[in-house]
């Protein structure tokens, strides 16, 4: 897989993208378990919470509020960042934090930087960019590790390689690390990890990191994590850069109160992170010397003034409605063209897009609303999906075939005598393609153009000869009536 | 109590047994029921397909439908969650074109009294054995519209448990999506496909004679493999089995 599988801007529809990775009977099975699994933990740490809902609901005000006042807590960020220490950066697009970071290594005299998992440099390439300015990036957390050794993509926000399982790991690592034995335990694994990391973690000066959230009343920034390698990363290099969306501002240190309790039950079915990092600044002797931040616009303001579009902003990034999709369970992250899968990225790489690429992800979801359920922060993604559709419907224009058969339906719904022929109509129209079972029951089994999806695993019944307004109208009386039944 | 029903463009069309079953069961409670004429469909599809201005006029068609009536019955959860969740919007912004701002009261009117058809027999009657007899193996797949935006929670359950006879199978992964989701099925045939045939194993487990569900869209869709695989699994909406009594059977 090239590294660039993740354009939206070059990728694949999603269904074609889909009907390739339904054929993939390994990675379904891989992601079905891990789903599962993931969603199990879930369910017990949420259950186990008595304001569960009182928290959510915390949640979605708290994002609400933060997005209705985001050019304040981003200024108010800026002002106690750089007052603690740090050197703000402010990029408009993707290439523009691009060139902002690779600049900022060269100034560090970086020809390798150590990487914590951050979606967002997967959003803007980074690692591409990098390596083509010679400086060469090390991914620290395991499962982008994995994703690095591999060649392959981010498949999940929380879990990059949940698409892979042990044993296809353990080969990998066998592989890319020179490693003629490896035992099959995850701590076998782990350990193989750390040994290769653990030499990029004491050499390398230069790190770069995302953010889980900036905090603006204090001007920290806040990383969660499951491994450690994030606060080596913190830690011990001179020089650390952190990319953030501008959504990720939250407006007070208090506000964590509300977001640690939602964000890890939700992502991973812990009760708490097991490293929760906060830093600010820099102080002499601890840390690194040099930190700086790089705010990343790259559409989101354009997704902020679209009220209706705009909740998409407050998400946390906890993958719960993946793992809670019964869609992104069949396929696995990749189909989605981007490195935002599941419910979450169909709704967000779309408006990333300005909804010049990725129009098919809107229509990638049943509307079954168990992303919605799951949401910490109560995005009703449901509601923007339709939202979105009705963009790229506006957008497709009216001469489309789906279009007139849209305007034609509406034209026969607003009167009952078309309605009513047009049930006539159906019925004729359906008889050449009407077979009749053993028990006499008219089944359709293939259909023309696109209907077709349909009939590929199902067979349709044919239209019954009597509506059921025909029927109504035409009873005796209402008691009598009813013995037709 | 006068129930006006409405029976959904497509149980109009294709399952015309489950109106006559929404009849037979409110008749033999006790109620009658009448049928605006001019009614056609709440505008679902094209809604939630992207085409909202031609959702537009389904909304006002509707409302002047059953402005009058005392309460509303539909036979669908999906239908009456998409009443429930996008007329008030929808209602606000026909009136800011058109000025009908009487239109968001009649909206705000009317919703209360429109219900699916088994909360309107287990929350607004407050009934849970409707006197039915259905002798056969049962499982009930709870649509995801019933489920999440109508939360009926476990009432056609109740309804089912009541009805004597039956042997009611619980539905492992009842909380998972069928894969139908209207134009879903077309549009990502593929993906629905899969969703199905995950649906159908847990169907197919069971062993029941009949899968039911309180969504003809849902069990057209199961139906649908069902009947291409041979299984002789039956689909019946919850109606037609709380019509059935020992007079007579779906």
């Amino acid at each position: 897989m090239s590294r660039h599988a993740l354009d939206p801007r070059t990728a694949a529809t999603f269904p074609i993208a889909a009907h390739a990775l339904l054929g993939d009977s390994q990675l379904r099975s891989n992601v079905r378990h891990a789903t599962d699994v993931i969603q199990n933990k879930r369910g017990m740490v949420v259950d186990e919470m008595p304001d569960w809902q009182e928290l959510r609901e915390s949640g979605k005000r708290l994002r609400e509020h933060t997005m209705q006042h985001l050019d304040f807590y981003l200024e108010q960020f800026e002002r106690n960042c750089i007052a603690a220490g740090g050197v703000v950066h402010w990029a408009r697009d993707a290439e523009e934090a691009r060139t902002i970071v690779v600049k900022l290594a060269k100034a560090a005299n970086a020809s390798e930087v150590i990487k914590i998992k951050s979606m967002t440099t997967e959003e803007i390439f980074l690692n591409p960019a990098l390596s083509a300015a010679g400086i060469v990036p090390f991914e620290t957390d395991l499962a982008e590790l994995i994703i690095q050794l591999g060649g392959d993509q981010p498949s999940h926000i929380v879990v990059p390689a949940l698409h892979k399982n042990r044993q296809q790991i353990r080969d990998l690592f066998m592989r890319e690390m020179n490693l003629p034995e490896l035992g099959h335990t995850p701590e076998a694994l782990a350990d193989a990890a750390r040994l290769y990391l653990r030499h990029k973690f004491l050499t390398v000066p230069t790190a770069v990191s995302g953010a889980n959230f900036l905090i603006a009343e204090t001007g920290g920034v806040c990383v969660v994590e499951s491994e450690g390698n994030g606060r080596m990363c913190l830690t011990l290099p001179e020089t650390l850069i952190t990319i953030a969306g501008i959504d990720k501002v939250i407006p007070r240190f208090q506000d964590l109160e509300v977001l640690l309790q939602l964000l890890p039950r939700s992502a991973t079915g812990e009760r708490m992170n097991p490293y929760n990092s906060i830093w600010t600044g820099v102080y002499p002797g601890d840390g690194p010397k040099n930190f700086h931040v790089v705010l990343l616009d790259n559409a989101r303001t354009e997704i902020l003034a679209d009220t209706e579009g705009r909740q998409t902003l407050h998400c946390i990034r906890c993958g719960a409605c993946q793992n809670a999709c019964p869609v992104y369970r069949q396929t696995g992250g990749h189909a989605y063209g981007s490195v935002y899968a599941g419910p979450i990225g169909a709704i967000l790489t779309p408006q990333l897009q300005q909804m010049h690429h990725a129009q098919s992800l809107p229509y990638a979801s049943s509307l079954c609303g168990a992303c919605y359920e799951v949401c910490p922060v109560k995005i009703n993604i449901p509601e923007v999906l339709i939202h979105l559709r009705n963009k790229v419907v506006v957008q497709n224009g009216p001469i489309t075939p789906e279009a007139l058969a849209m305007r034609t339906m509406a034209s026969i719904f607003r009167s009952e005598r078309r309605f009513r022929a047009a049930q006539r109509l159906g019925r004729i129209a359906e008889l050449p393609l009407v077979r009749k079972d053993a028990r006499g029951v008219g089944w359709i089994s293939w259909l023309p153009g696109p209907l077709g999806g349909w009939t590929q695993v199902r067979d349709l019944q044919a239209m019954p000869n009597q509506t059921f307004r025909d029927w109504f109208e035409n009873r005796a009386t209402p008691e009598g009536g009813g013995d037709g039944v | 109590m006068r129930v006006s029903l409405f029976i959904t463009c497509y149980n109009d069309t294709l399952f015309p047994n489950t109106g006559k079953a929404v009849v037979r069961v409110l008749e033999r409670l006790g109620h009658s029921v009448d049928f605006p004429k001019g009614q056609t469909c709440c505008g679902q599809m094209h809604y939630n397909t992207g085409y909202q201005t031609e959702a537009m006029p389904l909304l006002e068609r509707f409302v002047e439908q059953f402005r009058q009536s005392e309460v509303v019955v539909v036979p669908s959860s999906s239908c009456v969650a998409m009443m429930r969740d996008h007329y008030p919007l929808m209602a606000t912004q026909i009136a800011r074109k058109n000025g009908r701002t009487e239109l968001v009261r009649e909206v705000e009117a009317l919703l209360p009294r429109i219900y699916e058809f088994s909360e309107f027999l287990t929350q607004k009657l407050g009934l849970e054995d409707v006197g039915a007899y259905f002798p056969h193996r049962v499982t009930y797949h709870a649509s995801c519209h019933g489920l999440r935006n109508l939360q009926l929670g476990d009432g056609p359950k109740q309804l089912l448990q009541n009805v004597r006879g039956i042997d009611l199978v619980p539905l492992i992964g009842l909380e998972q999506c069928c894969g139908f989701g209207g134009t879903f099925a077309i549009k990502n045939a593929d993906v629905s496909s899969a969703m199905l045939a995950e649906k159908l194993d847990g169907v197919l487990n069971t062993q029941a004679e009949v899968c039911t569900a309180c969504d003809n869209s849902c069990l057209m869709h199961i139906q649908g493999a069902l009947h291409r695989q041979q299984t002789g699994v039956r689909t019946l909406h919850l109606a037609e089995i709380l019509a059935s009594d020992e007079a007579g059977m779906q």
